[in-house]
């Protein structure tokens, strides 16, 4: 762009005049330019509003006279008619709802991850993914439909009505699992597929079976890869909403029996946001603390799993 | 395992051995075992999704018994039956039936002589005849247990001697058609579709262009300093925090920050007395910022596969980096961009967390406009789901039908489009 020549302006004095080969400003360019900048800078905007916004409700919600922080995350009892925030209960559900998705996504979505990328013929693959690719592309709302109207009644036969209630964390979590198996088993099968073709070779030139192979060579050269697509997978579950607001139930409930109902975090925020919530209640101050937690812990996740794929990513020439 | 080393070791002494290892076909069995758990695995995921879609047409397909509060023959005139009734006639039973208060509202609502017939016949069906879902069964109850649905019925005409059983499909072409409604009978998704479309016009008008700028600033002139690493990390990072927050946001600053714009009062298209932020516009708003950084990060993919040659090209020929951008990278990345975009669009459309915070409201009966109260296909669901009664799930699973036929469509075209205009260099 530097060594353009001169426009037509200048055609009559050449070549008394030496060819200019300065940078000519020009005012469109740096204006786009500049725009496109802006739309670039937007995306830290968004940031600071989710920060400023969450951080400036939470704070006016610790002010309030019954609140304390420390209550806040150490109390047993969410019970805002009587003035009592514990979120506890709340974060116990989300932990019961994740733990029971990543028991279902965990080794499920490494199996079909190492199917994909060690066993599957191309044929297979190309049938596969698209399957997969469906099942994470359905709406949330309804898996929740899936998990109260399929995977409940099924529980309820199995272990009995009186045991399991209607709403129960562990259908919702169930379901979740699936939902998050597909995450798992994409990013683990890229990472891989990462792994260079020389590392089998030279496995199977020492006389290991393709499960050898797969297991004790591809699978821990592609660890840091799968412990991100698990860190991920975690980060999901627990922003997840639709289906724990759907099948886990309403109402905070300490319990660590995943066949009870129980309120995860995110299923609060959309039971108490449902109504008309009329602004400066401590209801919808109390939305915003809970998101600012909510944030923070998914955010630390993905950056954790980021860490990891950069810093123990195994390097091959 | 143990037993057969000894074996080996009494075979050959002690020497080392030569042989391939003994316990060879024991590791080959292992790997057929876990090679049937690793495809296990894999069927597992097609059955749920099998069970997840045949669920669906379980519930929205099936036996219904309902019966009218008012019986329908007492309203028979010179031997017509109401079905068979003039416009004219289904006007003048509604003046009768109803307070004239209620009469004139409807007539308010949209005058009478620009009804049609069947939505004027709609009209004495919700309003006269009242229908009440008595009992519903599912596909699999009606083609399986009729018996025991007949057994039922027999129970149930004891207390309801009007009761009619019928085979219905609970997505119809009047269920499409048909607004929001108190009465299960009567309930469609017309205002719900479209909420959803107007919701994503604007989400797709704020995103796209922001998205797509961004996408190109990153990838054609951002050099490598501190601030653009930011907001390369930065968007990463926001592509994973739940949707939720997003909600929150937009609550607090569409909803309420933002409440004179949103709301339509600043440029005169709502009454300031009424009117509140929790609106379609509000909501498009946060679904845009939901998919920014999902369209920047696959806008960025899709510029980076642009081979530099063209650029190089570009520059040889003296165009200006904008004309690069503009006439060379642009169009060979947009199909690219299309389909990605395309791809987050439909995702936003089953989005329905952010919304529920931002304030859908469900009971809407008129056609939203970007300043009214809204309700999507996604928030209908889940009220309705969320109701204890069997005919609200059967609507729910209805509606799902319609959300995934409109998704699958979305990403069909995603499809074509890529494999229209993909090109290879």
């Amino acid at each position: 762009m530097a060594d353009q020549p001169n426009g037509m302006g200048n055609h009559s004095s050449y070549p008394t005049k030496a060819l200019s080969l300065k940078k000519r400003p020009r005012l469109a360019e740096s204006l786009i330019q500049f725009l496109l900048f802006f739309a670039g800078f937007f995306s830290i905007f968004i940031t600071l509003g989710i920060v400023y916004e969450l951080g400036k409700e939470a704070w006016l919600f610790f002010r309030l006279p019954e609140v304390n922080l420390w209550d806040f995350l150490t109390g047993t009892q969410w019970q805002p008619h009587i003035g009592q925030f514990g979120v506890l209960p709340l974060a116990t559900a989300t932990l019961m709802t994740t733990a029971v998705a990543m028991l279902i996504a965990i080794p499920l979505g490494l199996a079909v991850a190492l199917y994909l990328s060690e066993y599957a013929t191309i044929k297979v693959r190309n049938t596969l993914k698209p399957i997969l690719e469906i099942l994470a592309g359905i709406p949330t709302i309804v898996y929740g439909f899936f998990a109260l109207t399929f995977v409940t009644p099924i529980l309820r036969s199995i272990f009995g009505r009186d045991v399991v209630e209607i709403y129960n964390t562990a259908s919702a979590g169930l379901v979740m699992g699936v939902l998050i198996l597909p995450l798992i088993a994409s990013v683990s099968e890229d990472a891989l597929n990462a792994v260079p073709r020389s590392l089998r070779e030279a496995a199977y030139g020492l006389g290991a079976t393709k499960l050898e192979v797969a297991v004790k060579v591809v699978f821990p050269a592609a660890l840091s890869g799968i412990s991100a697509a698990i860190i991920l997978g975690i980060s999901r579950a627990i922003g997840e909403t639709m289906i724990v607001a759907v099948a886990a139930g309403a109402g905070p409930n300490f319990t660590f029996n995943p066949f009870k109902g129980a309120e995860t975090m995110t299923g609060h925020i959309v039971r108490i946001s449902g109504g008309d919530l009329s602004y400066d209640s401590i209801d919808y101050n109390s939305i915003f603390a809970i998101g600012l937690l909510l944030f923070f812990i998914t955010l630390s996740l993905n950056i954790i799993s980021q860490r990891i794929v950069r810093r123990f990513r195994e390097v091959y020439e | 395992m143990s037993l057969e080393k000894e074996l080996f070791k009494k075979k050959n002494g002690n020497a080392a051995p030569l042989t391939p290892e003994p316990n060879l076909p024991d590791r080959h069995r292992r790997g057929q075992v876990w090679l049937l758990i690793f495809q296990a695995a894999t069927v597992i995921g097609i059955i749920v999704l099998t069970a997840l879609l045949l669920n669906i047409i379980d519930s929205a397909f099936g036996y219904v018994a309902y019966e009218s509060k008012k019986d329908p023959a007492q309203f028979i005139v010179d031997g017509v039956p109401i079905e068979e009734q003039t416009q004219e006639q289904l006007v003048a039973l509604l003046q009768a039936q109803l307070s004239s208060g209620a009469f004139n509202k409807l007539n308010n609502e949209k005058p009478f002589e620009e009804r049609s017939r069947a939505e004027v016949y709609a009209l004495v069906v919700e309003r006269i005849l009242k229908y009440d879902v008595i009992a519903s069964w599912s596909l699999t109850d009606s083609l399986f247990r009729r018996a025991a649905i007949d057994a039922e019925v027999q129970e149930l005409l004891v207390e309801h001697p009007r009761l009619e059983l019928k085979f219905v499909s609970w997505l119809t072409a009047d269920f499409i058609s048909r607004p929001q409604s108190s009465e299960a009978v009567t309930a469609g998704v017309r205002t719900a579709i479209f909420g959803s479309l107007l919701t994503i016009i604007i989400t797709i008008l704020v995103a796209f262009p922001v998205g797509v700028g961004a996408a190109i600033y990153l990838e054609e002139y951002a050099t490598d300093n501190w601030l653009n690493r930011v907001i390369q990390t930065n968007i990463n990072n926001l592509a994973g925090v739940p949707s939720i927050i997003y909600g929150i946001l937009g609550l607090a600053i569409f909803v309420r920050a933002m409440e004179k714009l949103t709301s339509g009062v600043l440029i005169g298209a709502a009454d300031p007395t009424t009117a509140t932020g929790r609106t379609v516009l509000s909501a498009g708003l946060t679904l845009g910022l939901l998919v920014l950084p999902v369209i920047i990060i696959n806008s960025q993919e899709a510029i980076r596969a642009v081979p530099q040659s063209l650029r190089k090209a570009g520059y040889g020929l003296g165009a200006t980096k904008w004309q690069t951008i503009w006439s060379h990278v642009l169009p060979n990345a947009l199909p690219g961009i299309l389909t990605g975009t395309i791809l987050s669009v439909s995702r936003a459309i089953g989005e329905t967390a952010p919304l529920v915070v931002v304030g859908a409201s469900t009971a809407i009966s008129f056609d939203p406009t970007f300043f009214s109260r809204f309700t999507t296909l996604p928030i209908q669901i889940y009220q309705w789901t969320s109701r204890p009664q069997d005919e609200w799930r059967h609507l729910a699973a209805a509606a799902i039908i319609v959300l995934l036929v409109m998704l699958l469509s979305l990403n069909a075209s995603a499809i074509l489009l890529r494999n229209r205009f993909a090109r290879k260099y």
